[in-house]
C-alpha cells in the first residue's frame, strides 16, 4: 500500500485517514528544543469536506488516497444513479447521490463535469462553473421593469430554483453560476 | 517542499538565487549581532571559538545530528556538526575560562520548517557562579537590548511560571497526576486530534499539549520564562531535590515562540554519564543512530566544571521577533531550500 511519511507532507496531498479520504491543505512542522517533533496538519475530508485538526508524530506514515480528478461527460440518470463516461478512454462511471450531492440540480445531458475518483469510484461530483438550461416555469414577466431590478423564482429543466430578473420568461434559456447558484444572463438560441 | 527544476532561461531567469530576507531584515540581525555581543562584553564575558565538527555529540533523543567524513591525519574519519557547542564550552569552562560567550552555527538534521532550518545561529553563554534564576534576569536584560526600538515589550519583568503551574493554569492539570488517555481527551475538548501513535505516547502528548495549547495560552500575557521542569525533562540540568525534584531549567518564549532554553548546569560526572547511557539505550531501542558517550566532556566534569549557569538562544528566532516575522525564511539570507 502506497504511503506519505509526514517528511513529504504538503498542501494538495491526499491519504486516508480512518478509512476516508482526505486532502492535506495545511501542515506545520512542530519541534520543541528538547522534546518530540510533530506535524500538526489541517485536512479536509473529499467527502464531506468537513476540516479537520490532527497532530501526528514526526516519521509516521499514512496511507496514500488513490484520489484523481477528471472531467467527464455526464450521460443520464436512472433515478439512483448518474452516469459519467470519461471522454477519453469512454470508460462510463456510475455515482450515487452521495457523491453527487448538490450539483445533481445542475446536471443536464452531455454536461461536462469534473469527478473526483477514489479507487476508480467517483467520489465527487462537481459541476461546470456556468451552466446554460432552459426555464420551465415561472411567473409571467412585466415588461419596462427591469430598473428597480426586480427578481422572481424561476425553475428550471433539472429542477434548480433560481431568481431570475421579471423580465425572464417560460421556454428561454439561461446562463447560471453554479457556484453561487445565481442568475448571470439569458441565452440566445 | 519540493524542489525546483532550474526554469530555461526562456522562460525568464531562475530567482532562487536571491536571499529570501530582505535587505533591510539582514541589517537588522547585524544589529542585533552587534547588541548581543556589547552587552556582553560588557558584562564581563569574552567570545570564545569552538569547532563546528566535533568526534562527539549530543545523546539527547530529540536531537539528530548530521554526520560528515574527514579524511584529515588524525582526525577521526567522522565527525559530527555540533547540535550546540555546549559540550565544548564546558571543557573550557573546566579548563578556567570563566564566564564566556559563543555566537556559533548548529544543526539539527530532520528539523525544517516555519521555526526551524537544519542550520542556525546559536548564541550560548555560561556564568560562573549563577544559578537559572540570576540567569533569567540576564537573558531578560539581554532580550529587552536587542529587540530595543525594533519593537515593544511591557515594562513589567516577564513573567515567570513553573512548568507543572502552567499546565495547570492553561488546561487545569498536572499532567504527572492524570492517566496519558486525559491528556488526549484535553487536547480533544479544544478541537485537537492525536494519531493513534502520539495518543500512545505520553511524554510527546505532554509536549503537544505544551505547543498547541499551553504555550499560546500563557503567550497571550507576554513574554514568559517556564522554569522547574520535570526532573525527566532536565536534558543538562542539574536537580533540585524536593518533593518531586525538578530540574532546575528555564525556557523564554516571546510571541508564544521558544527562544532560548538554560540550566544550572549539571556537573556531577557520574550523573552527567548515567543520562547519556539512558539516552543512549533509549535511542537503541527505537533504531536510530546512536553516537557514542562524550568522553572528553565526561572528564571536563571529572576535573571539575565550576558552578555555573548556562543558556542557549537561536539568533534567527530573536530576529524573527524583532521584526514580527511570521518565518525564518524572512531573516535568513539562504534557508535551506536555497542554500
Amino acid at each position: 500500500m502506497p504511503s506519505y511519511s509526514t517528511n513529504e507532507f504538503r498542501g494538495g496531498l491526499k491519504v486516508i485517514l480512518d478509512g476516508e479520504p482526505y486532502v492535506i491543505i495545511e501542515n506545520e512542522f512542530v519541534k520543541p528544543g528538547k522534546g518530540q517533533a510533530f506535524n500538526r496538519v489541517k485536512l479536509r475530508n473529499l467527502r464531506s469536506g468537513r476540516v479537520i485538526d490532527k497532530t501526528f508524530k514526526s516519521g509516521e506514515t499514512v496511507e496514500a488516497a488513490d484520489v484523481v480528478e477528471r472531467p467527464m461527460q455526464y450521460l443520464y440518470s436512472d433515478g439512483e444513479q448518474w452516469h459519467f463516461m470519461d471522454p477519453e478512454t469512454y470508460e462510463q462511471y456510475a455515482a450515487d447521490a452521495n457523491a453527487v450531492g448538490e450539483a445533481a440540480k445542475w446536471l443536464k445531458e452531455q454536461d461536462v463535469c469534473n469527478v473526483t475518483l477514489w479507487n476508480d469510484a467517483p467520489l465527487l461530483v462537481s459541476p461546470p462553473n456556468f451552466v446554460v438550461l432552459r426555464v420551465v416555469e415561472t411567473d409571467p414577466g412585466v415588461r419596462g421593469d427591469t430598473a428597480q431590478g426586480g427578481s422572481k423564482p424561476a425553475k428550471l429543466e433539472t429542477g434548480a430554483v433560481v431568481r431570475v430578473p421579471l423580465f425572464v420568461e417560460e421556454g428561454e434559456l439561461i446562463k447560471v453560476d453554479t457556484r453561487t447558484g445565481e442568475y448571470v444572463s439569458r441565452v440566445k438560441e | 517542499m519540493a524542489e525546483e527544476a532550474p526554469r530555461p532561461a526562456a522562460a525568464g531567469a531562475r530567482e532562487d538565487w536571491r536571499p529570501s530576507a530582505t535587505i533591510q531584515a539582514l541589517r537588522a540581525r547585524a544589529e542585533i549581532l552587534r547588541r548581543i555581543r556589547a552587552f556582553l562584553e560588557g558584562r564581563g564575558l569574552w567570545e570564545v571559538e569552538t569547532p563546528v565538527l566535533s568526534a562527539a555529540t549530543a545523546t539527547d533523543p530529540a536531537l539528530e545530528s548530521l554526520e560528515t567524513r574527514c579524511r584529515a591525519p588524525g582526525a577521526p574519519p567522522r565527525l559530527y556538526l555540533q547540535t550546540s557547542p555546549e559540550h565544548a564550552m564546558k571543557r573550557l569552562l573546566a579548563a578556567g575560562s570563566g564566564s564566556i560567550y559563543q555566537i556559533a552555527r548548529a544543526f539539527r538534521d530532520g528539523e525544517a520548517g516555519r521555526l526551524h532550518n537544519p542550520e542556525f545561529t546559536i548564541l550560548e553563554w555560561y556564568r560562573v557562579g549563577f544559578d537559572e534564576l540570576a540567569l533569567m534576569d540576564e537573558v531578560e536584560a539581554l532580550v529587552r537590548a536587542a529587540l530595543a526600538e525594533f519593537r515593544e515589550l511591557p515594562e513589567r519583568p516577564f513573567r515567570r511560571v513553573a512548568w507543572k503551574a502552567a499546565f495547570e493554569e492553561a488546561v487545569g492539570l498536572d499532567p504527572a497526576a492524570v492517566p496519558a488517555a486525559e491528556l488526549a481527551r484535553v487536547a480533544r475538548a479544544r478541537g485537537l486530534e492525536p494519531s493513534p501513535a502520539l495518543e500512545g505516547d505520553r511524554a510527546a502528548l505532554e509536549d503537544w499539549l505544551l505547543d498547541a495549547v499551553v504555550v499560546p495560552a500563557l503567550a497571550c500575557g507576554g513574554p514568559f520564562f517556564l522554569h522547574d521542569w520535570p526532573a525527566e525533562r532536565a536534558a543538562l540540568a542539574r536537580l533540585r531535590p524536593g518533593n518531586p525534584p525538578v530540574a532546575a531549567r528555564f525556557e523564554l518564549f516571546v510571541d508564544g515562540i521558544e527562544l532560548a532554553n538554560g540550566y544550572h548546569e549539571l556537573a556531577d560526572p557520574g550523573e552527567q554519564r548515567l543520562r547519556m547511557e539512558r539516552d543512549r539505550a533509549r535511542r537503541r531501542r527505537a533504531g536510530g543512530a546512536c553516537p557514542p558517550a562524550d568522553g572528553r566532556l565526561l572528564a571536563a566534569l571529572e576535573a571539575g566544571l565550576p558552578d555555573c549557569a548556562g543558556v542557549a538562544l537561536g539568533v534567527d528566532r530573536l530576529v524573527m521577533v524583532a521584526l514580527g516575522a511570521r518565518s525564518l525564511a524572512e531573516v535568513l539570507a539562504f534557508p535551506v531550500d536555497r542554500a
